[in-house]
Parts: structure tokens; sequence; C-alpha cells
């Protein structure tokens, strides 16, 4: 791995600044690490290794512009989001070959804010799985260890950025997408409140759920990324007309974390946690102490009811959501179909996998005559009741600190025979979208079992990103940020 | 929910595949039918849980309707943008197989 590889974003972008890199060497630097890389990973779906250096080649004519504050930094994608002339396939078969001919909005934030998109990176098929197994096309291995899996949906995301190969990378969090990836391989992933970024282009799985965030090697460079993808967008009727502001200037001014009240769900510790993990995280905890916060215990009394809530509301509004891929606009089309329903029902049963069609069945069950108000409706009142809980326990601390997830990255093929097990283990992160609030994942240590990476949750107050940021940023700088690896 | 445990055979598992519109084989529905029963009793749990008088939270953006002037957006996007990814298209239509 070139020393470049192995700097945070935050140092790429002052040497971009300086003159001292330039973007094509940037990119070229990133391109070089996935070529070394990328047969073990499989992170990567679509590298355009052409317009990304045509796109520095024109930056580096234009010299560096401090008003950019990502110029010349090379970034990747998820796949669920789309990149105007890069392919969209969302790790399906019934996208494949699609090319859109839009953009999402917080896509064009970072490349208005001076980045350079490298590709496109591998997920669960429609972002559904904690593993990235279920992609259509590649299975994405634990840079850590691969022999185990990196984490879903955003597997290649947490991969891409944990083995050098980008600087940043976005991801997207239905029910702890981008924090169990960033857990499980070690590295920083953001998931904002709902509305703080724009949806648009984001392809839909659950509607009222997903939220794009940033992952990244330290939590600087998560807020940098932050405030490019933040902000009001009247292409999404859902996002909020809230105020942003500098998340940079904001989570480097924390010090320490004199003042901070951490509040301790006890829902979330001292059971149903791998003691290895808790140890882990009592470790980082201890550490917030020594910093300077206070720890209070606080309960999140109906955590019991979020799996099921939580996969009750999201494949009621996946089966609606995936209700469009037909093969008459775009996607797959059956081509021997000879009448127009025969070609929904082939389309749709060739293009999507094996967990898509049982999260659309269990959708559409959830919703049919009969079971809408014992399922869907009764998940939609379960759902306020765990938002208030999160709302009353923020009335007591700053933030609330827990686990991402109660084990380490598994064994590959460990769990995918299972599907209700896997749900379980969202657990700590589903909660967070119901309620609709911001939360993150920071690598706080090696398990001494397994020795992976353990990831600590913070979770703040609606649009109070830069409160967490800040904090994270005091404890990572007292227990050192996770250095890419190589994979072994 | 009922009080009863919920139990999906595999002509439950069929006719929701219809409803879906898909067309799976017995082995899978079989396989699916099994765990929609392991998925939908554990879901179950949440028939305990008193909820008389939670208004249901759809969205977490519960701020009213956003409003827009109702004015067509042809700016935008080209009809050849639209067609682009069409799996079939004359260069002015979607084509689809005969309806009826």
């Amino acid at each position: 791995m070139s020393s470049l590889n192995q700097k945070s974003l935050l140092e790429v972008r002052d040497l971009l600044q300086a003159g001292e890199v330039t973007a094509v060497e940037a990119a070229t630097a990133c391109l070089q690490r996935i070529d070394a890389t990328d047969a073990t990973l499989k992170a990567f779906l679509h590298v355009d290794r052409e317009a990304a250096l045509s796109q520095a080649k024109e930056l580096d004519q234009a010299g560096p512009d401090p008003d950019k504050p990502l110029w010349g930094v090379p970034i990747a994608i998820k796949d669920v989001l789309t990149v105007d002339g890069m392919p969209a396939t969302c790790a399906s078969k019934i996208l494949e070959g699609f090319t859109p001919f839009y953009e999402a909005t917080c896509v064009t934030g970072l490349k208005d804010a001076g980045a350079v998109i490298l590709g496109k990176l591998n997920m669960d098929e429609f972002a559904m799985g904690s593993s990235t197994e279920n992609s259509a096309y590649q299975t994405t291995r634990n840079p850590r260890n691969t022999e185990r899996v990196p984490g879903g949906s955003s597997g290649g995301s947490a991969a891409s950025v944990a083995s050098g190969q980008v600087f940043a990378a976005l991801g997207t969090d239905t029910g702890g997408s981008i924090r169990q990836p960033a857990s499980f391989c070690g590295c920083v992933g953001v998931k904002p409140t709902y509305g703080r970024v724009s949806r648009y282009g984001l392809i839909a799985y659950g509607s009222s759920l997903d939220q794009a965030g940033p992952l990244t090697r330290t939590v600087a460079d998560s807020a940098v990324l932050l405030s490019a993808m933040a902000g009001h967008d009247p292409k999404d009727s859902t996002s909020a007309n809230e105020p942003t502001e500098d998340y940079l200037a904001a989570t480097l001014d924390r010090k320490d974390l004199k003042g901070v009240k951490l509040g301790l769900p006890k829902e979330f510790w001292g059971q149903g946690v791998d003691p290895e993990v808790e140890a882990a995280l009592l470790r980082a905890v201890n550490t917030a102490k020594d910093l300077g916060a206070e720890l209070v215990e606080v309960s999140l009394p109906h955590t019991e009811y979020a799996v099921s809530t939580y996969y009750i509301i999201a494949m009621a509004e996946a089966s609606s959501n995936l209700a469009r891929l037909d093969g008459v606009r775009y996607g797959h089309r059956d081509k021997d179909a000879q009448e127009l329903i025969d070609m929904y029902v082939k389309s749709r049963t060739q293009g999507f996998g094996e967990e898509v069609q049982r999260r659309i069945m269990l959708g559409t069950y959830v919703l049919s005559a009969g079971y809408y108000d014992a399922y869907y409706r009764k998940a939609a009142q379960a759902r306020r009741l765990i938002r208030q809980d999160y709302l009353d326990a923020l009335d007591k601390c700053d933030l609330i600190c827990g686990a991402v997830s109660p084990v380490v990255a598994w064994k590959m093929d460990e769990l995918i025979g299972d599907p209700l097990k896997m749900y379980l283990m969202d657990i700590f992160t589903s909660p967070l979208n119901l309620a609709g609030l911001p939360g993150m994942s920071l690598p706080v240590g090696i398990d001494s079992a397994h020795s992976m990476p353990v990831g600590l949750q913070f979770m703040a107050k609606p649009f109070h990103e830069a409160d967490m940021l800040g904090a994270a940023h005091a404890l990572e700088q007292a227990i050192g940020p996770m250095a890419p690896v190589e994979p072994v | 929910m009922s009080d009863e445990k919920t139990t999906l055979g595999v002509e439950d598992a069929a006719a929701i595949a219809k409803l879906a519109r898909l067309d799976l084989d017995q082995d899978v529905l079989a396989r699916f039918a099994g765990q929609f029963n392991a998925i939908l009793g554990y879901m179950d749990k949440l028939s305990e849980l008193d909820t008389s008088g939670v208004e249901p939270m759809y969205s977490p953006s519960e701020h009213a309707t956003v409003f827009r002037e109702d004015r067509a957006d042809n700016d935008r996007f080209s009809r050849d943008d639209v067609l682009s990814n069409a799996p079939e298209s004359d260069g002015s239509f979607f084509i689809v197989p005969k309806i009826v």
C-alpha cells in the first residue's frame, strides 16, 4: 500500500490543496490499490477508470480551489445511489445494464465540492441484507479477515474504505446498513437524521427509513462529507428544511467530553451482547469517562419489539417500492413472454434474488386485506412508541451509547441459510431508523476472541449530528483511528 | 394479530407469490413457507404490546404535505433520456406485449 493510500481524507485534501499531490496522482493511487486488492475483496461492481482520470485531469488543469472542500479527493459510491452516466444495478440482475440519466443529489453535492467519483460499490441486493452475501454479482470479503463477511448492506463501501482503496465512500442505511458494516470492517459510518440528506436518486427500499451517509477512516473525514451532502432539496419532499452547519469545524472543536452526558440504555448492555464485544465497548466508555463524560443509565423499553416493527415496515415498503420493476420501462425483461402479466411475472421471477423475493412476499402479506391492521398498522403504532423512547432518553442525556452489533463480523455462509437469525442481528441499529434519528459507528477496538473490529454506536437528537461527531472525534483522538489494512 | 400462531402452507405461499407477481417452484415455496412461519411467528410478539390510542407513525417526516406549482416540468429530461433504458421502444413509446 502506498503511503498516500494510508492517509486520511483530510490529510490528502490538504496535500491536494497545497499542490503537493495532484488530483491525477490521488486517483491513480486509489485505482492501483483497487487493482491490487479487489480480486480478493470484490468491493467494486464498476470502476470508471477513464471518467475518473479525465475528471481528475480537468481539476488539475484548473488548479486547486479552496472553496471546494473535497477538491481532487477520490470517492466511491454504493450502487444504490445514482451517478449520472454510471451503471446502477443495486447488485440485482433485474437492473443489469441500467444506466441512469439523473443523479442523486448527495452525489452531485460531493462532485460540486470537487470529489472525483471512481465507481460503484457492491451491496446486498436492493440493500436487503446484513452481510453483502445477497449481491447477485459477487460476495465482498472483510479486509480484516477475508473468511468473514464485511457486514451489510453497504459492505462494499466499508471494505473499500477499510482496505485503503478509497478515502471515503457513500453508503445507505435503512436498518443499520452503514453503521453495521462500518463496525464489522473497522471504519467510521454515519447515518444522518431522516430528512437531513436528500433521498433523490437513492433507489428506494424503505422510503420512510432510508438515509445516505458517509463511511470513512476518521470522524473528521465523515464530517467533511456530511457538510457536502446535507441540506434541503426540493426534489425530495421528505428532505428537511433545517439549517445545516459546518460539521467539520464542530467536530474538530471538541477536544474532550467535559459536560457531555452519555446515556447507556439498560436494554443495550449486560445481555444479548457477546462478552468480548461488550468488554471492548466498556473500555471505550471508560475512556470517554476519563475524558470528562458523565455516564447515566437510560431506558428504551420497547427495544424487544424493534426488530419485528422494523421488518414489518421495511418489507411493506419494499413490496410497494419494488412493484415498479416490471420489465416495462427499464431493467430486465423476459423476451419470450407473450402477454403483459406473463411478462411482469417472468421478468420479476428471473430478475430478483431470493432474499428480495422473500421480503417482497412478506411485505405483500402484511399489507394484504385481513392482515393490514394486525401487522402494518400495529407496527406503525409501535414505531411511534419506539421513537418516543428515544426522545425521552435523549431528554436525560446528550447522546445514547451502545453496541452497533451484538457480535463481530461472522464467517461467510454462517447465517445466510437462516433469515430470521440474520434479521435479529439488527436489534441495536434498526430502531434508530424507525425513530428517524442520527447515529454513527466508531471503531473502538479489536475483540480478543476473533481479532475483529468492534464499533461503538452514538445516537443523537434529531439534526444534532454535530454533537455526535464531536464526541466521537474526542474519543477517537484518545483511542486512535484504525489504520487501513492489507486483506488477509 | 390473532391469538393463534400464524401458519402458512405451500398454497398460502403460492397465493402471496401470485399477488407479488412472482412464479416460484414448489420447493422454493415450501422453503419460503417454513421461513415465513418462523419470521411471522417472531413478529406475532407485537400482539402482546398495548397500542390502544396510539396514532400510527408512517414516517419520521410528519411535516405538512409539500406543495409546488402545478406545472409540467418538461425541461429536466428529454424523451430520449426517458426511453434510453427501455427494454423495447419505437423511439416514441415503450413497447409491451399484447395486453388482452
